[in-house]
């Protein structure tokens, strides 16, 4: 199996707080892969990192074998620097979020952020912008009529398999929640993802949803050929549908593994529910 | 699943634009084929009808192209004026011709810029009849095209430093440089090209566009067609971009930065391009403007003209064209004629009306603009256009019938 995704040394620290302490994680293609973790755990932030939203204060990460993000303390952070600084980095590479979406890595928000006046029709066209070869004067012109069809087209194909074709010309707001979680998942799949990341998709879910998101889920994987990253609190959903699992505990990773080695595992179960005090 | 779009609203605007130029052409030349007598004073060409017309197209494109920006962008950019000033010093400078430039530029012995459109096209097809027509109207589209380019050009090494800032920090710096400029263009030592702190003027005007017989009466008057007719085509650009894919993403951008980077939209690259975009149109605007008020100088495009233009903005609604350019027209009437009585002294049956002196129409203007504000909030249109209205109302008949 290929690694699509690959997490090494990875610190990010707010001042002094290390929200993520060398972090090292692999993904694979074709894997649905779960990062899990208390509140605070410093998940998002992974989340975060990996996409180019935060510059990690030291670390690499990988992305189809290319390093995308990469980064060594310098300048005033190297004296609150806390973690271990190998060195061997010298390069410093801080892309913007868009540049990484290009390369096929497309994520989803914790807190919805659809635009929420657009249609819904459109929020899947807009998303497909990043893949439009005409110009802005072409565009403007409507030279690129051909291309703009097929990706009406496209559009279309992909509320259907989303299921939300019958509601495309309703504000993305008017949305029960549930629908708006598919909608920000069709989008991302809109920018042509070949990783797909999910930040608690069934946050805010009740158990009958959540279900059906975990079947939507492995449906999507199956008929997009996706490898899934995903952040979630619901243990039904993570058990359920992960190859793999990471667990983070305040910035550090305490333990990977199969689902089984997960449940099974002391120190999960201890950061989850407390070590107790006579143990 | 076929997504056709229907070509039906094109055409439909389309024709509305063409019937509107139409009767603008109509409306100005109706005085021509009334017997002289008969003229209604309102349809004289003298008329503030005309002025508040002319002065209307002029700012509605000005108003659309901040609209661009500030409603389906979300920069909130005050550097209008700047732009505007850019827009009109280029276009005079490039359309004074060179006879009157000894005339215009006395002060400083001449001008520095030895040349004008008008002129290099008249010399090409001859300076009388239609060649006269030909080389104006060339000198007069590619002047105001290159006054556009140089308003954008300036949007771009702007916008390279100041894009980076948000909100009211945007405002902020794009005020200054609309400050700046013109404080720049009213300096003694860019004399022989800005003729400094003194106004150019000579230039071709609006009524230049009128066609005369040789006895110089008028046999067609195309003075308010003129900037009809440019600023429909600029809007209509404008409503091409917004509806494109690149306008989508304006938009997308205005409603969550966060999310269209996610999505792989450059921010950097689109704020730019709706800037330059933006200044260009701006630009025009101001080139016309230099025509309507027939002269170019500096200290007119001040600070209270880009707050005009954004309170119209508001008026008509943030996020919708056609409310900027209704809300025009119906702010420029009323400042220019329909508040006008509020100014003179009038005497009712012998007393006079109490309040009624040269001030006053801004002291009501004031008083409307808060109510406007105060119960209008999102102003006439919010972010709708005028065809929204028309099919909602249309589909609450059928549902009604």
């Amino acid at each position: 199996m290929n690694s699509i995704l690959r997490v090494e040394n990875v610190t990010m620290q707010f001042g002094g707080v290390v929200a993520v302490d060398n972090l090292n994680l692999e993904v694979n293609e074709g894997e649905i892969v779960a990062l899990i973790g208390p509140n605070g755990a410093g998940k998002t932030t992974a989340f975060n990192v990996i996409t180019g939203v935060y510059q990690p204060t030291n670390g690499r990460v990988s992305f189809l074998g290319d390093t995308i993000v990469e980064n060594h303390p310098q300048g005033k952070l190297k004296k609150l620097y806390k973690g271990e600084h190998t060195g061997d980095y010298t390069q410093v590479l801080a892309p913007t979020p868009d540049k990484i979406t290009k390369l096929g890595m497309a994520r989803t928000f914790q807190n919805i952020r659809l635009w929420k006046d657009q249609t819904v029709f459109d929020n899947v066209l807009i998303a497909m912008h990043c893949r439009t070869h005409t110009n802005f004067l072409a565009a403007s012109f409507r030279l690129n009529h051909v291309e703009e069809q097929a990706q009406r087209e496209r559009v279309a194909q992909l509320l259907d398999t989303v299921d939300l074709y019958d509601v495309k010309d309703e504000p993305a707001a008017s949305l029960p929640y549930g629908k708006q979680r598919r909608l920000e998942i069709a989008r991302a799949l809109a920018t042509q993802p070949k990783l797909l990341l999910l930040d608690e998709p069934a946050a805010g879910m009740n158990p009958q949803e959540t279900q059906e998101l975990t079947a939507f889920i492995s449906r999507v994987r199956g008929d997009f050929k996706l490898t899934v990253f995903l952040i979630e609190h619901h243990m039904d959903l993570v058990m359920d549908i992960s190859d793999r699992i990471y667990v983070l505990d305040f910035g550090k990773l305490i333990a990977q593994g199969t689902p089984e080695e997960i449940q099974n595992n002391n120190r999960v179960i201890d950061a989850y529910l407390g070590v107790a005090e006579d143990a | 699943m076929i997504q056709k779009k229907s070509k039906k609203g094109a055409v439909t605007a389309l024709i509305a634009c063409l019937v509107l130029l139409a009767a603008v052409i109509l409306l100005e030349n109706i005085s021509l084929f009334l017997p002289a007598g008969s003229v209604p004073n309102v349809l004289k060409p003298t008329s503030q009808l005309f002025a508040v017309l002319k002065k209307g197209a002029v700012y509605s494109l000005a108003a659309v192209s901040m609209n661009l920006l500030n409603g389906f962008t979300g920069l909130f950019s005050l550097g209008q004026a700047g732009f505007m000033l850019l827009g009109a010093y280029t276009y005079a400078i490039l359309s004074v011709p060179v006879a009157d430039r000894a005339a215009v530029y006395y002060l400083y012995g001449g001008s520095a810029v030895n040349f004008s459109f008008q002129d290099m096209f008249g010399s090409l097809f001859g300076a009388e009849g239609l060649g006269g027509a030909v080389s104006l109207g060339l000198g007069v589209a590619i002047s105001m095209v290159l006054a556009g380019c140089v308003a954008a050009a300036f949007a771009y090494l702007i916008g390279l430093p100041v894009l980076r800032l948000k909100s009211d920090y945007l405002a902020i710096a794009t005020l200054g440089f609309a400050e700046i400029i013109k404080a720049v263009f009213q300096w003694q030592a860019l004399g022989p090209v800005t003729n400094g702190a003194n106004m150019i003027k000579s230039f071709p005007t609006f009524s230049s566009f009128n066609i005369t017989r040789a006895d110089g009466t008028v046999l067609l008057r195309l003075s308010t067609f003129f900037p009809f007719l440019v600023s429909t085509i600029c809007i209509a650009i404008i409503c091409l971009l917004i509806n494109s894919t690149y306008g989508r993403a304006f938009k997308a951008i205005r409603e969550d930065e966060t999310a269209a980077e996610a999505m792989g939209i450059n921010l950097a690259k689109h704020k730019m391009l709706s800037f330059c975009t933006s200044a260009f149109f701006a630009g025009v605007s101001g080139a016309m403007f230099a025509m309507f008020v027939t002269n170019a100088q500096a200290k007119v495009y001040t600070t209270t003209m880009t707050y005009e233009i954004l309170l119209i903005v508001v008026i008509g609604g943030i996020g919708s064209v056609s409310g900027s350019v209704m809300a025009t027209f119906l702010y420029v009437a009323c400042s220019e004629w329909w508040l006008r009585f509020l100014d003179n002294e009038t005497f009712l049956g012998g007393i006079q009306v109490p309040f009624l002196r040269a001030g006053f129409r801004m002291v009501v203007f004031s008083v409307v603009i808060m109510i406007v504000v105060l119960f209008f909030r999102r102003g006439l249109m919010g972010s709708r256009e005028l065809p929204d209205l028309l099919k909602k109302r249309s589909r609450k008949e059928a549902a009604g019938s």
